[in-house]
């Protein structure tokens, strides 16, 4: 028996990362959409948008669209949110340039 | 509208006795995925169980085929709400594929092509309650539905019945899956309406 029994047209079964904006702005105050990703697997480094995220699932799974490895995983119960990220060793978020003001001499 | 004159039962389903708490009926077959649909030949296709000491059986797609298929007609519970009832498969009983083999284990963790695993007590695989099935309705089982084989636990919430199956790893200590590591409970009985951990 050798043949494939389900030939299949490829099918885009998954959407692009900007659909995390809602589901992670639930959770984080800021668009990590625009936040750079690097996949634990296999490297590739690119912005969170430009994952593949299948949403048609119990839960939120993106995958890097390189090697198609779990980047990031959402869940979201009845009363939390279970976010895992082991499958990115980083995500670099942009943020607004840095203004504190420096503390002043310690007044003896 | 909200008004409903006393005695009228009007198009309301009757009470439901085989839908658990929380589930809807559905008649067609919503297909949910967390990845990719795996191809995989059946040139290329086994089946792996192995032991808590390492031992390992293996069925190819022949053999696995070759051996006495049951016919099961179940009810499915997925975790996001829809059941169906009176689903047609063919497979071979997790039974028979146990029998024989030596194990202590109280655990099982089944793994699939695409890396999709999931977890559950080995009892929950036994007498007669799981099937390597691959056919539904009589034809066929699609691959966006878990072909060329799946796993079949209808008794417990479907993410268990894991698609696109390539073996069970049996353990003595529970090692949660995919699912049960981001939330959702660990035994996921629909009765029970153990849908996510704390449930
Ligand atoms: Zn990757």
């Amino acid at each position: 028996m050798t043949e494939q029994l389900h030939p299949e047209q490829p099918r885009m079964d998954y959407v692009d990362g900007n659909m995390l904006a809602g589901p992670l702005q639930e959770v984080f105050a800021v668009d990590l959409t625009t936040a750079t990703g690097r996949c634990a697997s296999c490297g590739q480094t690119g912005p969170v948008a430009a994952l593949r995220v299948y949403s048609n699932a119990p839960g939120v799974v993106a995958r890097c669209p390189s090697c198609t490895e779990v980047m990031l995983r959402l869940v979201r119960t009845p009363d939390s949110a279970w976010l895992d990220l082991r499958g990115s060793t980083f995500l670099q978020i942009p943020m607004p340039a840095e203004s504190f003001t420096t503390p002043g001499p310690v007044a003896m | 509208m909200g008004i409903v004159s006393p005695g009228f039962q009007g198009r309301r389903r009757p009470a439901e006795p085989n839908l658990p708490p929380g589930q809807y009926l559905t008649e067609d077959f919503p297909v949910l995925s967390a990845g990719p649909t795996p191809r995989v030949s059946l040139t290329d296709w086994e089946f792996v169980l192995s032991t808590e000491t390492g031992a390992e059986s293996r069925w190819s797609w022949d053999e696995m085929w070759a051996l006495p298929t049951e016919t099961p007609t179940v009810d499915i519970h997925c975790v996001t709400h829809w059941s169906k009832l009176g689903t047609n498969w063919r497979g071979v009983s997790v039974d028979t594929l146990l029998d024989g083999v030596d194990t202590a284990a109280d655990y099982a963790l089944v793994h699939s092509y695409g890396g999709y695993t999931t977890n559950l007590p080995l009892d929950d695989l036994r007498d007669g309650q799981a099937w390597i099935v691959h056919q539904y309705d009589g034809a066929d089982l699609p691959a966006e539905h878990g072909g060329p084989a799946r796993l079949l636990v209808p008794h417990l919430y479907f993410w268990k019945s894991a698609k696109w199956v390539r073996g069970i790893r049996l353990g003595l200590t529970d090692e949660p899956g995919f699912w049960e590591t981001a939330g959702y409970h660990d035994y996921g009985d629909p009765w029970r309406e153990q849908r996510y951990q704390g449930d």
